[in-house]
């Protein structure tokens, strides 16, 4: 595979140290757990994770154990961000330098009750990773609407579907004018490691965003997480890029989209998910005319006119 | 002695002792910066402000090595003391009113993950309608939340309760963390001299922070995941039993505090209750204010005395055996009444609860005595509203 650097890489050559062990309690064909193994991989061991209230709370396993293999700081939801700024300054005051603080988020906690803290954190500078991942929903209480869930989606808080849309986060982010900001899926588990790696060696405040396919929240087969993920960014209803220093690159299938391949039918994204079976053929037009919009946006930036 | 200016600083020729007139703000912050933490994580908030103006221009000015955490939200403040203890650091922070109410959350989880963060709290009211003035509602509705609660009724107090609360809080039968309340602009704005020992002396009373456990990536652990009922109730029940050590290490820490500086501390102070009929019972500013009554009262004749909480968490409900006590809250729970007068209450003894003071109301010492007089008659209530 080509990685958005442009070396060859396979899955076959991630390290093989592991960071999430066995007897962890995430469902079968979580998505989280799948993008946390690539992201600690790419990490390593110097990385104090810090996580607030979201399904890795619970995916650790019930005290006294863990599956998390790397020290972890769970949270209040509100405060992760604003947690890691705290780690950050004590390690830097005890010279532990080579420590990263990392925080894993799911989108409630990041686009919603974390908003706050995690602008504070990036506005002041905080030298940390931040990583959300994006499952489009609260899935850790049930799968109630979140800021992140996309326009139609039934949740159990939005029983006839979303009648918003979702922001966008990331760009929420970029305009903090941070050193790093890029967004992955767990489909493309080379382009996430490179992602990660490259955070890695950064400093200051840096955003990464994995699109997670959740089985149990979306309403699909728990053995298609990764094809979900996949067909997202090939239909363009999740895309593929990274920010570095204000000059952002789409990157993967997302660049090939913006070189003029065509985008799959969203159709084909949308008819494998429970969530939304209820569609109308105007709710889908409206659907279409959103990512329209999107790619229009993208394009622009694409061909430097914005 | 010799005055210093501007810094109006007072040294003593012989001894080096240094006398500080200023207010218990700077007092605060200058007592934060003496005991060395690592991190201050703070936002402002009147009438607490100066606090940590005052430590943000220690830091920038190289005085003091730290690092010092501008954060969006009182929140924030408390979340990022908290991780920055996790990771070994000795910290501070400093709120008032609406931004203690804020940490609310963070308050609890700092003391069942049993981190002994320390802040200054200066008191002052809850709104609606705004209320700058001062209030002991604030601190007082986070006596649930596993804080050690100190209140000073002078600066001097103030500064001697900062240094000795990072030594209790961070004692290992104790680890918890600690909150200095005073009253706002009556201490907080007020300049008082105050007595400032040499830091080295400082630096040997406090020694460097041992924490109880560390986020450490060579002894990776994962803190405050999911813990099932039993043991939760068991690191409930371990929390509790800390309060209980706090009581010995506080009068222990105020011992040696006193051998040492000569200002000695424990969980109360009782002032001229040998013989007294009654006892009053105040904490904060009302507590010097008592003080002056019962001299007042003393000298016409009256046996009177004062019981000043110094600690409201851990609750020296052993120190409170006084037949007939009357007791002054500068708060109020509402649908029940004064807290601290419901704090004591069904002990056995005769108690005269009076609300006074509420949103920083005057409260002169000629009133305190003339709540003396009203408990005489055997009248109680909201003073003056119910009863003058």
């Amino acid at each position: 595979m080509v990685s958005n650097r442009g070396e060859i890489m396979a899955i076959k050559d991630l390290p093989t140290d592991e960071y999430i062990l066995k007897g962890h309690a995430a469902c079968p064909g979580c998505p989280a757990t799948i993008a946390l193994r690539i992201t600690l991989k790419a990490l390593g061991k110097k990385t104090i994770l810090i996580v607030p209230a979201c399904c890795s709370a619970v995916i650790q396993a019930l005290h006294p154990h863990t599956a998390f293999n790397v020290p972890t700081l769970n949270i209040a939801f509100e405060a992760s961000a604003a947690a890691a700024s705290g780690v950050a300054a004590a390690l830097k005051m005890l010279e532990k330098k080579d420590v990263l603080p990392v925080v894993w988020a799911g989108d409630g906690g990041s686009y919603d009750i974390g908003l706050q803290a995690l602008s504070g954190a990036l506005e002041r500078g905080t030298d940390f990773i931040y990583i959300c991942y994006n499952n489009q929903m609260y899935s850790n209480t049930g799968i109630q609407r979140s800021g992140a869930t996309p326009y139609g989606a039934w949740t159990t808080t939005t029983w006839t579907g979303k009648k918003e849309r979702q922001k966008e986060l990331a760009e929420i982010v970029m305009a903090h004018h941070i050193p790093y900001v890029a967004t992955a899926t767990i489909a493309y588990p080379e382009d996430l490691y490179e992602k990660m790696k490259k955070a890695k060696e950064m400093k200051g405040p840096r955003y990464i965003e994995i699109l997670s396919p959740c089985p149990p929240g979306w309403r699909f087969d728990m053995s298609k997480t990764v094809e979900m993920s996949k067909l997202a960014v090939e239909t363009g209803a999740w895309v593929l890029y990274e920010v570095i220093n204000g000059e952002l690159k789409f990157t993967g299938y997302s660049k090939r989209i913006l070189e003029g391949k065509e985008r799959k039918p969203i159709e084909e994204w949308l008819k494998m998910q429970g969530r939304f079976r209820h569609l109308k053929p105007e709710d889908i037009e409206e659907i279409k005319r959103q990512l329209d919009e999107k790619w229009e946006h993208y394009k622009k930036i694409y061909g430097g006119k914005e | 002695m010799q005055q210093c200016l501007p810094c109006k600083c007072y040294r003593n020729e012989e001894g080096g002792k240094m006398i500080i007139v200023d207010t218990a703000n700077h007092i605060a912050a200058l007592a934060a910066k003496m005991a060395r933490p690592h991190v201050i994580a703070a936002y402002p908030i009147t009438p607490q402000t100066t606090i940590v103006e005052r430590l943000a221009e220690y830091v920038e000015k190289g005085e003091l090595n730290a690092e010092y955490i501008r954060v969006e939200s009182e929140h924030s403040a408390m979340a990022a003391c908290i991780a920055a203890a996790a990771t070994g650091a000795r910290t501070f922070t400093a709120t008032s009113s609406h931004g203690l109410l804020l940490m609310h959350e963070m308050l609890h989880w700092a003391g069942l993950a049993r981190l002994p963060v320390v802040m200054v709290n200066v008191n002052r009211a809850i709104g609606p309608g705004w209320n700058i003035w001062s209030d002991l509602n604030d601190s007082l509705a986070q006596r649930d939340t596993g804080w050690i609660q100190f209140y000073a009724s002078s600066n001097q107090e103030v500064f001697d309760s900062v240094i000795q609360a990072y030594k209790i809080a961070e004692n290992e039968e104790v680890l918890l963390p600690a909150m200095v309340s005073y009253d706002g602009f009556i201490l907080s704005h007020t300049s008082m001299p105050v007595e400032v020992p040499e830091q080295s002396k400082i630096d040997e009373f406090l020694p460097d922070f041992k924490p109880g456990w560390i986020l450490d990536v060579e002894n990776p652990i994962t803190h405050g995941n999911i813990v099932p009922p039993e043991p939760y109730m068991e690191i409930r029940y371990s929390m509790q039993k800390a309060m209980d050590k706090a009581k010995k290490v506080i009068e222990e820490v105020g011992e040696e505090y006193g051998k040492k500086f000569g200002r000695e501390y424990g969980l109360v102070e009782e002032y001229r209750c040998e013989n007294a009929d009654y006892v009053i019972v105040a904490m904060a500013a009302m507590a010097a204010e008592a003080k002056v009554a019962v001299d007042e009262l003393r000298q016409k004749g009256e046996k009177v005395g004062l019981l000043k909480l110094r600690t409201f968490r851990p609750f020296p409900h052993e120190r409170l055996k006084y037949d007939k006590m009357i007791v002054i809250d500068r708060d109020i729970c509402p649908g029940l009444g004064g807290i601290v007068y419901n704090e004591i209450k069904g002990n056995g003894s005769e108690i005269y609860g009076f609300i006074a003071g509420l949103g920083g109301v005057d409260v002169s010492y000629k009133d305190i005595e003339r709540m003396y007089e009203l408990a005489k008659e055997g009248k109680e209530g909201w003073y003056p509203i119910e009863v003058k």
